[in-house]
Order: C-alpha cells, then sequence, then structure tokens
C-alpha cells in the first residue's frame, strides 16, 4: 500500500517550507508546497537553458523545472551542427540564409520571425562559443563549418554553401553541456526530476504559474510565477519510430491545449531521411554534409534525379519522399526491399573518425555497420515537430480571440521545438533547429527583462489555483480500467504511423481520425498498476500519453483539414502547393472532455521585420 | 571504516519469479534488483522472462518490455536510447554501462540488473546522484577568461581542440565513478573519476585562463588524491574514455607547477 505523500517527504527539508491547504479529492489530500518566482522556466534543453540564463542575468527571480537532469534533455543527441552565417569557409549572408529558411519552410514561416533568427544567429553562437562550446576548428582556428541540406549561396542558386557550426558529430551534447555549465555559472535555481503536470491559468485567460510533482519524493509543488516559459521540446513519441528520445512527448504543449489554448501548424511533421533502419536512431545530415550518398537496389544515387542541382543535400522532406517513392517502386534494399542505404565508406578514415566519429559508433552498435567498409541501411523516421505553440518572435504564446490572430496570452511563452515562431513553416531545414533554440531562449529572457517587473508583488492566485493537475494526478494514478498505458500507447503510435505519415490521402487520414479517436476514448479505460508517488514512472508514462495523444488527434485532424501539398505535408490526393487557398496557419484546439477538435486558422506574416530585405514572394520550389 | 557487510535492511532476498509470457518465442531470463521506498521490505530479486522475438536486442529494450508487457511498476531511467543521454546508466552483468548500448547478445545466460553501486537508492533501479551533481557543479564547469572578450570567437587551433577529444565527450551517467572503490569509501569528500575528467576538461581547454585556481580547488588530500589508479573507471567506461588517465594529467599538472 502506498503511504500519504507526508511521511514521504520526510527526509527533506520541505517541511519547513509553507504548505498550505490542498484542494481534497476522493477525500485524499494532496497538500502543495507553495512557491513564488517571477519566471518559471518547464523545460531545461537548449531552449529552456538559455531561457533561464537569460532571465537569470536580467535579475529575475527564474526557477528552471525539468523532468530529467538537464543534460539528459534530447537537445543531447543533435549532431550536425548549429546554422549561422560566420563566413569562416566562405561568402556567406543572412539574406542567404534567410531566402534558404524561407524556401525550406515552404513559404509557411513567418518571414519577420525569420529575419530575426538569422540576423541574431552569428551573436547566439559566438555568445555559445564564449560559453566555452567545444566547437570544432579550422585551419586557422576558427569555428569550423559544414555543408547541410537547403543551405545554398546567393539566394538558393548555389553551389552549397558551408554554415552549419559543428562540434564533430555532437554538437547539442557540445552544447548543452556547456549551456548547463552557464547555468550553474549564474547560479540559476533548477528543480531537477519535477514532472511538470498542468499550467495555472485564472479567469481572464492569463497564465499564473505551474504545478508539478517532485518525482523523488511525491510532493506537489505550486509555482506562482508573473511569467511561466514552456521549453518543453517536441512529440515525437506520438509515432512509432522516431529518432526522439522517450522523453519527447510534448507535455508543454498537452498543458497548452488542456488550457483550452490552441496548436499551430501540427500536421507537419519531419521525417528525417536517415534514421538508422529497425533502431530509429539518427545519422546525421551532416553525414551527406561531408559527402556521404543514398543509393537504391540497383546502387543508382537516385538524389540526382529528384534534386539535380542539391542532389543529397535536398531538403529533408524532399530527400525523405524521394527514398519512400525508391521504396514503393521496389527499388529498396535489404531483403524485404524496404530501406535505402547511406554510403560513408569512400570517405577518408580520418575525415570519418574527426567530423562523424559519434554516428560511426552509432552504425557499429544499431546496424552492426564499419561506416569505412560497408553502407548504413537507414529510413525515413519521425524526427523534428514544426508545429506547437503558436509565438511571435519573443516567444510571447499567441491564441486567436475576437479577431485578433496575434492575440498574446498574458503570463505565458514557449521557445524552441515546443513552439511555433513560426521560422519552420511546413519544412525545417537541418541546423536550423539548434539556432532557433538559443536565439530564441534568448530573446525570451530579454523579453522578460522588459515586462517582468523583478520586484512587483504578485496578486494571490485563484482560490481553485491547481485544482485541474490534482484531479488529474489523483485521477490517474488509482486508474483500475482494463487497459495499460503501454497498450494504449502502442495503438497511438501505430495509428500515427501508418495513417499521418510520409505521404497521405484524405481515406487514409479519415480512417486514421476514426482509429486515433479510438484511442482517445480508450482512456476512460487506462489502467495504471503503480499506486506510489515516489518515482511512480508507470504513473508519468500514463501523464505523458495523456499529453501525447491529444496531440495526436490534432496532428491527424489537422492534416486531414489541409487540402493542399506543402513542406512535409504531402497529400496524393492534392499533389500541388496552393498558395491561395492555403497559405494560412493552422491552429487546432482540443476539448478533451467532449473529445472535440476545433479547427481555424491564423494569417501567414507577409512582411519582414525590417526594411534591410523585403518579403520573399512565393516561388516554385525546386532543389 | 570499511564495512564489510550489508546493513541488515539492505540484504537481498529471493523475489517474485513472474510467469513466463504465453505464446512466447525465444526467451531471456532478467534477474532484476527491486526495491519499493514504500513497503517497508528489504530489497529484493525479481525473475522476469523476456520474449526476444517481440523485444530489439538492447538490455534496456528487455527492461521496457517487462515494464509494458509483465510489470508496469518496474522503475529505472532511461531516454535517449542511444547512448548521448546517459539517463539509463546500471550495473548490467557485473559492469556497470548503458543498458541502450550493452546487446543481450553480450550477456551469456541470465541477465543479470543492479543500480550503479554504492549509491543511495531511490527506487529499484534509480539512484540518488544528487552528490554526484554537487561535485560537478564544485569544479565550476564553465570557461573562464579574464583578457577581454573578443567579437568573434576566441581562435584555437587544431592541436588545442585536439586536447579536449576524449573528454568534452562524458555523458556524466556515472557509471566510472560507482564503479571506484575510492570513490565508494569516499565519496563524500574525492570527487571521483567522472568529476575529475570534467574538471581536467576545462584545465586543458586553451581559451580557459583560470588554470592556478582550478588546480588550487582540487589541491586536496581527498577531491583529487583519493585515486589510486585502480582504473575501474577506464575499463567501464561506456563511451570509451579514459578518465584515470585525465586525473594523471592533473597530478602532473600539480607537480609542474609545484617545481
Amino acid at each position: 500500500m502506498a503511504k500519504s505523500p507526508g511521511s514521504a517527504t520526510a527526509k527533506k527539508s520541505v517541511k519547513q517550507r509553507p504548505v498550505s491547504p490542498a484542494p481534497s479529492v476522493n477525500s485524499k489530500a494532496y497538500p502543495f508546497v507553495d512557491h513564488t518566482f517571477d519566471v518559471v522556466v518547464v523545460g531545461a534543453g537548449g531552449s529552456g537553458l538559455r531561457a533561464t540564463v537569460g532571465c537569470v542575468e536580467a535579475g529575475l527571480k527564474t526557477a528552471c523545472i525539468t523532468k530529467v537532469f538537464p543534460t539528459r534533455s534530447h537537445t543531447v543527441a543533435a549532431q550536425g551542427g548549429i546554422a549561422a552565417s560566420l563566413c569562416n569557409m566562405g561568402p556567406d549572408d543572412w539574406r542567404w540564409h534567410m531566402y534558404d529558411t524561407v524556401k525550406g519552410s515552404d513559404w509557411l514561416g513567418d518571414q519577420d520571425a525569420i529575419e530575426y533568427l538569422v540576423r541574431e544567429a552569428p551573436a547566439a553562437v559566438y555568445e555559445l562559443e564564449h560559453y566555452g562550446v567545444p566547437f570544432s576548428r579550422t585551419e586557422d582556428g576558427k569555428i569550423y563549418q559544414r555543408p547541410f541540406g537547403g543551405h545554398m549561396q546567393n539566394f538558393g542558386a548555389g553551389p552549397p554553401v558551408q554554415r552549419t557550426c559543428a562540434a564533430a558529430d555532437r554538437t547539442g551534447h557540445a552544447i548543452l553541456h556547456t549551456l548547463y555549465g552557464a547555468a550553474l555559472k549564474h547560479n540559476a535555481q533548477f528543480f531537477i526530476e519535477y514532472f511538470a503536470i498542468d499550467l495555472i491559468m485564472d479567469e481572464d485567460g492569463a497564465c499564473r504559474g505551474v504545478v508539478a510533482l517532485d518525482m523523488a519524493d511525491g510532493t506537489l509543488h505550486r509555482f506562482r510565477a508573473k511569467m511561466v516559459i514552456l521549453a518543453t521540446g517536441g512529440y515525437g513519441r506520438a509515432y512509432f519510430s522516431c529518432t526522439s528520445a522517450h522523453t519527447c512527448t510534448g507535455d508543454g504543449n498537452g498543458m497548452v491545449l488542456r488550457a483550452g489554448l490552441p496548436l499551430q501548424d501540427m500536421e507537419f511533421v519531419q521525417f528525417h531521411p536517415t534514421g538508422i533502419y529497425g533502431a530509429g536512431c539518427l545519422i546525421t545530415e551532416g553525414a551527406r554534409g561531408e559527402g556521404g550518398y543514398l543509393t537504391n537496389s540497383e546502387g543508382e544515387r537516385f538524389m540526382e534525379r529528384y534534386a539535380p542541382s542539391a542532389k543529397d543535400l535536398a531538403s529533408r522532406d524532399v530527400v525523405s519522399r524521394s527514398m519512400a517513392l525508391e521504396i514503393r517502386g521496389g527499388r529498396g534494399v535489404g531483403k524485404e526491399n524496404d530501406h535505402i542505404h547511406l554510403h560513408l565508406e569512400h570517405l577518408d578514415p580520418a575525415i570519418l573518425h574527426e567530423r562523424l566519429p559519434g554516428i560511426s559508433e552509432s552504425a557499429k552498435i544499431f546496424a552492426g555497420v564499419d561506416v569505412t567498409k560497408e553502407p548504413i541501411p537507414v529510413l525515413p523516421t519521425v524526427h523534428y515537430n514544426m508545429g506547437g505553440i503558436p509565438t511571435n518572435f519573443w516567444g510571447e504564446v499567441l491564441t486567436s480571440k475576437n479577431g485578433n490572430p496575434d492575440t498574446v496570452v498574458p503570463g505565458l511563452m514557449a521557445v524552441g521545438e515546443a513552439a511555433c515562431v513560426s521560422v519552420h513553416g511546413a519544412n525545417r531545414l537541418g541546423s536550423n533547429s539548434l539556432i532557433d533554440l538559443v536565439v530564441f531562449g534568448r530573446a525570451a529572457g530579454l523579453r522578460c527583462a522588459q515586462v517582468v517587473e523583478a520586484d512587483a508583488k504578485q496578486r494571490d492566485l485563484p482560490e481553485d489555483a491547481g485544482q485541474l493537475a490534482v484531479s488529474r494526478l489523483d485521477h490517474f494514478r488509482y486508474a483500475s480500467g482494463g487497459t495499460p498505458t503501454a497498450e494504449l500507447r502502442m495503438q497511438m503510435q501505430k495509428t500515427m504511423q501508418s495513417n499521418c505519415a510520409v505521404f497521405r490521402t484524405g481515406e487514409i487520414l479519415e480512417e486514421g481520425q476514426e482509429k486515433i479517436r479510438k484511442v482517445w476514448s480508450g482512456k476512460d479505460d487506462i489502467s495504471v498498476t503503480d499506486r506510489s508517488l515516489i518515482w511512480n514512472s508507470d504513473l508519468i508514462e500514463t501523464l505523458e500519453f495523456d499529453n501525447l495523444i491529444s496531440q495526436a488527434v490534432v496532428t491527424m485532424d489537422s492534416a486531414s483539414q489541409r487540402h493542399e501539398s506543402r513542406g512535409a505535408h504531402a497529400r496524393e490526393d492534392f499533389p500541388d502547393r496552393d498558395d491561395k487557398k492555403w497559405m494560412k496557419h493552422t491552429l487546432a484546439w482540443a476539448d478533451d472532455a467532449a473529445k472535440k477538435v476545433t479547427i481555424g486558422d491564423r494569417p501567414v506574416h507577409s512582411y519582414t521585420m525590417s526594411n534591410d530585405i523585403a518579403y520573399i514572394e512565393p516561388k516554385a520550389r525546386v532543389y | 571504516m570499511v564495512q564489510l557487510t550489508l546493513p541488515k535492511n539492505s540484504q537481498m532476498t529471493e523475489g517474485k519469479v513472474w510467469p513466463k509470457p504465453e505464446g512466447a518465442g525465444e526467451l531471456r531470463e532478467y534477474r532484476i534488483y527491486r526495491w519499493d521506498p514504500d513497503d517497508g521490505n528489504n530489497p529484493r530479486i525479481d525473475t522476469y522472462h523476456v520474449d526476444t522475438s517481440d523485444c530489439g536486442p538492447m538490455v534496456l529494450d528487455g527492461l521496457i518490455w517487462i515494464k509494458n508487457n509483465i510489470d508496469p511498476t518496474l522503475t529505472f531511467r532511461r531516454s535517449c536510447r542511444e547512448g548521448i543521454c546517459g539517463s539509463c546508466a546500471m550495473n548490467i552483468d557485473g559492469m556497470n554501462t548503458l543498458a541502450c548500448t550493452r546487446g543481450m547478445d553480450e550477456i551469456s545466460g541470465t541477465v543479470k540488473v543492479y543500480p550503479l553501486p554504492h549509491m543511495p537508492v531511490v527506487k529499484d533501479l534509480v539512484p540518488d546522484l544528487t552528490r554526484f551533481y554537487t561535485q560537478l557543479a564544485s569544479v565550476e564547469p564553465w570557461l573562464k577568461t579574464s583578457s577581454p572578450t573578443p567579437e568573434r570567437e576566441w581562435t584555437q587551433s587544431h592541436a588545442d581542440r585536439e586536447k579536449l577529444d576524449g573528454l568534452y565527450e562524458c555523458i556524466l551517467c556515472a557509471c566510472c565513478s560507482t564503479s571506484c572503490p575510492s570513490y565508494w569509501w569516499n565519496g563524500d569528500r574525492y570527487l571521483g573519476p567522472a568529476i575529475l575528467l570534467q574538471a581536467y576538461r576545462w584545465l586543458i581547454d586553451s581559451r580557459d585562463e583560470a588554470t592556478g585556481d582550478r588546480l588550487d580547488n582540487l589541491e586536496d588530500p581527498f577531491r583529487l588524491y583519493r585515486c589510486h589508479t585502480i582504473m575501474n573507471c577506464t575499463q567501464t567506461c561506456p563511451k570509451g574514455l579514459n578518465p584515470a588517465k585525465a586525473i594523471a594529467e592533473i597530478k602532473k599538472m600539480m607537480v609542474a607547477r609545484s617545481v
């Protein structure tokens, strides 16, 4: 039998902190430990840590809540690099970077935000270097930059530009560990292995804080804050096969949906061309940047047919679709003709050792392949969510209300993969994610310095603050239905994998909507076995599943209603981009109780941030 | 004093043998350390049978299979499942390593899984790493400079950057520190191999200008000098790093500055 949470806390000093009476659920009390901060950041990956550092620097009392120790966040797995026009390897220009990002986004990106991103990028990379990131170096001691998919010179005309700053093929690891060091230097206050359950919203629709569970001792913590910054990452684990970590469950996105706010552009799910066949582990695009190439069963370098100019370095959506078409055409490799080969064996082993040591190791462990001798078996694998919480380029969360599509939600910001700024539009370019994290993490800190008053007293929380979190926690903790979480999760992952993949049709998506709704309703029959509150990973996985399933549903619905093909969203029944009807962001609200999704839209910003560059007009996207 | 027997409440008991899954293909036996802080009982060893035809090849795949199919209460950390986040460090087949990169086929017979040794256990395979993280913070793992910061990057030669190879790749999994007898006995005062490797990563960074301060911070009979070159750290590191060498290099720097 589980003990009451009170006894579990005895060994910690929390007893001395103020404990307020808890709302009672099923006559079981969950006392809150109350905290007050200026800013609370949820998530300690690249964007969360950078935002935390910025807020501390601004003199704001800041807490960073994270469900895993910061260096275990999934930023750690980013390999290839971080894009910025430093010109260390040859000519480059932020305008070229902007053009490539707009074209990569298939014109769905907001160009004011993209201009902000690419102009701030070089300073953000220098800042990381000054924090101590061990970047690889050029002969003259500058940061080494490699070519990456979709990054070109001369406004897309080519040749490829070397823009992606790299620390071998462990750039995310190098950046995340260094950012954690920077946060330690700034003496940031961390709440580690605290699982954030729900936002505290008030009657005016403002965010007032967040409730989190301390996994180590089962205590519930209520954080009151003037600003909550969600930096909770993507939701790759809604799919069966993904490069994402087990912890990539989009918890912030789930909280936002429950708070009655919309998510944006959820139909755009990026498949990375080179996940290891079977295991799904990532092989960086940098492998092709350094000269690797793909072949089909006939040994043909088929990308030359699909993207005559960029070839293997075309945008990810283009390469993934080409691979899927080759496999569908019966030209896949292997016993089942169901995957593709990535060749590195022609590269100098010294180069592989210096620039791609991590993936050489991964290929050995997860595919049993010696990359100096044999090709790696690869397959397009779910990798990144372009969609997320709509924000402006300061990180402030937006909703569409009373006819204003850019209404700011007071007290709430979002950064990183959780956010949809939108700089990636319908398809993200490789190495634009890491730069997104630090540029917008930094922007959020700067914005907090402007809008959050450090010493100002905060209003009392609404009386029922935290009630939603407590009721959900209690509900799932004692859930005694007939379907274990793992089974429902598998049904969801299989449905997303089969009905919302690289190629989509109306028929398959409609079937997917029906199937995913069955899983959504199946939640009523969920069963949790572990009843304790100390490190109850059964319960945490269930709360994560609850976050995932609502995102899966809005992803399927958003995909079903967009009758065009744009970026990562490829409809076989609507093969062309349709700028007249569909040059707009999708918004999706979910009502969990009624199991109902509402779809709306927001205009794409058809303007830039400054007069230094004009809006880049849509044109055909050819690589 | 060294305690040579386990305290009474830590002595392990035989736990539950969970029924073999029905209609399974190839079965693999797992024996796993279990401890539930809520029930007041001693730790126990539970026995499970994993259907390897329905499961990935790694030890972590087996643990997840058990959690999904047999016993949802089995508790362990995991995240990236590709050997880069360092969450799933545990003692497998007598060796500290990552469950996600250790193949079941590398182990003969029963797969025996325990938490990282000599750390307080929170639950099952989850150790309390608070002290380890505090020790990391104590070496101040960030770049310290006093020269005016350049507008662009600090330059660093190829050769100087190469000195960080074999160091910066550390994933803080704590496999090495928790394999070190010296750390078992003096973990409260000795920093242990992982943290010393981190310390050396900043000491040897050509951009860093606080070498003296960093060495002062380590100049202590316990923090550094409890390394007795037992070498368990290097043998066990799942990333193939050599913490023992890093420690030796720090000791050399100490000598060099005193002569």
